[in-house]
């Protein structure tokens, strides 16, 4: 289980000697079971991306902890092959002077039981990901958005981890695209039984594959709600969002 | 009466020779608003860059612009300068980068103003702040202080309602002004499109690949795929009776996600 406790962060702006203390989470506590599949809702800049990156132990909280069954996320080994990450800015988060090939076998590389045929563990990963065979010698540049995105998608499950975070790996893609990857997520879900963190600010892809949604603003838990009760939302946020929403 | 009438443009590389937009022809009736639908790299933001020849070096364009019967592409640098903005303006996706980073905003207001209209610092700003209440934006004369850098995408992207709103132009190109927005932001900058039509009755390009959105706004609809124009119709037409099988494409996948959405709030 993926623990999330108490969790408070601040940001110094400004010039050298005219900082001013900028808060961005204010005690957020949350959790998700092995398997499920949780969205964080939430307008930009109300500190999702910040939750990301203390979840994947990039940055560290000033209060709280985060935990990964029982083990703080602080040190590397509890995080190791049991967290991946699939970010928005698919352009940038592939080396550009590797193939793909490359990119997808170094997480496979990570893995403790390394297959003894790995070229084997290479072409499944791309066909689970909708992609051939062909795209193996390809660099990131030839690909389009949502090959990319299949690509980060197939490097972040290569370790076959116990979490998948998604932190807006959906929103710079078509509409078209989008929801073929949200389908591709939903099928790795059921072979993997994985647990996703799916953060975006898209409530209908929300909707369509998570379990559970956290409402998130200004740093703070709006609300939690399961996905099927979701038309009775309580807070004036969250309707706000379920009314621009359905307009749209 | 038609406002805006491309005939045959095609744009390709000069390096490769690949063509990237193939005879596109249409027009846009004035006051109406005509919305560009298509996935990345169907040649959207080409086609719009070319109307105002905004395209690199690289990409050669041909074929006839006509905007209020005078051909575009026949006019010098300095006579598009003069036209790009007053008369034309564009509202790119990224307000960001559509600022600059080295000074207040404020300051990139006064400049276009002055150079279209030749109003002083104090009439611009009186101008801009009246704009800005209008778009919503809670206390301009502030805002007017602020670096790109502190404002939201969604601000930005008022601001820029806002400047159009004074210029005044004929025709306005909004280039994917919703798609870095969130869901939220997404509704109000929409809403301020409405707006902008009601208030200034100008023409409008409006290019996303979001089918949700472009219903909400437009009144024609042209669908491109690859470089090329592959349906066209009124909203209502596409909406219900749309004959490429691209167009149902685009719909049907949309609907996965709108409907699943619907079921779930009707469900109770």
């Amino acid at each position: 289980m993926l623990q999330i406790e108490n969790i408070t962060k601040s940001y110094h702006n400004g010039i050298i000697g005219w900082k001013k203390k900028h808060q961005v989470l204010h005690g957020v506590s949350f959790a998700c079971e092995a398997g499920e599949s949780l969205g964080i809702i939430g307008e930009s800049g109300s500190g999702k991306s910040t939750l990301v990156r203390m979840i994947l132990g990039i940055e560290r909280p000033d209060q709280g902890q985060i935990f990964l069954h029982g083990k703080s996320v602080e040190y590397r080994s509890t995080r190791r092959g049991q967290i991946s990450a699939v970010f928005q800015d698919y352009t940038s988060s592939i080396n550009p002077f590797f193939t793909v090939e490359r990119a997808i076998m170094e997480s496979v590389h990570l893995r403790t039981n390394i297959d003894s045929n790995s070229i084997y563990v290479l072409d499944s990963l791309l066909e689970q990901v909708g992609l051939n065979a062909s795209f193996k010698k390809r660099y990131p540049h030839e690909l389009s958005g949502g090959e990319a995105q299949r690509v980060c998608i197939a490097r972040a499950i290569a370790c076959r981890p116990q979490y998948l975070i998604l932190d807006e790996a959906i929103s710079s893609l078509d509409v078209s695209i989008q929801v073929q990857v949200l389908q591709l997520l939903k099928e790795l879900k059921n072979i993997y039984n994985m647990g996703y963190v799916f953060i975006t600010h898209d409530i209908q892809a929300a909707a369509y594959i998570c379990d559970r949604i956290i409402i998130f603003r200004q740093g703070q838990i709006e609300e939690i709600i399961n996905t099927d009760q979701l038309s009775q939302v309580q807070s004036d946020y969250g309707r706000t969002l379920l009314a621009t929403s359905i307009v749209l | 009466m038609n406002i805006l009438e491309v005939e045959q443009l095609s744009i390709w590389d000069q390096h490769s020779g690949k063509a990237l937009v193939h005879d596109s022809s249409f027009q846009l009736r004035k006051g109406s608003c005509l919305a560009i639908v298509g996935e990345s790299g169907s040649g959207k933001s080409l086609t719009c860059r070319a109307l105002t020849r905004l395209n690199p070096k690289s990409l050669a364009q041909s074929g006839k612009i006509v905007f209020k019967g005078i051909d575009l592409t026949t006019l010098s640098e300095a006579e598009i300068r003069q036209k790009r903005g007053k008369e034309i303006a564009m509202i790119m996706q990224n307000g960001m980068s559509a600022f600059d980073p080295s000074c207040v905003v404020g300051v990139h207001f006064r400049e276009t103003l002055g150079q279209h209209l030749g109003w002083k610092r104090r009439v611009a700003d009186d101008h801009m702040i009246k704009a800005m209440e209008r778009v919503m934006l809670q206390k301009p004369v502030e805002l007017l202080r602020k670096y790109p850098h502190e404002l939201s995408g969604g601000m930005l992207q008022r601001m820029m309602i806002a400047l159009a709103i004074v210029l005044e132009p004929d025709l306005i190109i909004a280039d994917e002004p919703t798609t870095a927005l969130d869901t939220i932001s997404q509704y109000e900058v929409i809403q301020q499109f409405l707006l902008l039509r009601q208030t200034i009755g100008s023409s409008m390009i409006f290019v996303s690949h979001d089918l949700g959105v472009v219903r909400q706004i437009a009144d024609e609809v042209l669908i491109m795929r690859s470089g090329e124009i592959v349906e066209r119709g009124t909203t209502h037409h596409i909406f219900t009776n749309a004959q490429h099988e691209y167009t149902r494409y685009l719909m049907a996948t949309r609907a996965t996600l709108s409907d699943h959405f619907r079921q779930l709030m009707e469900g109770s």
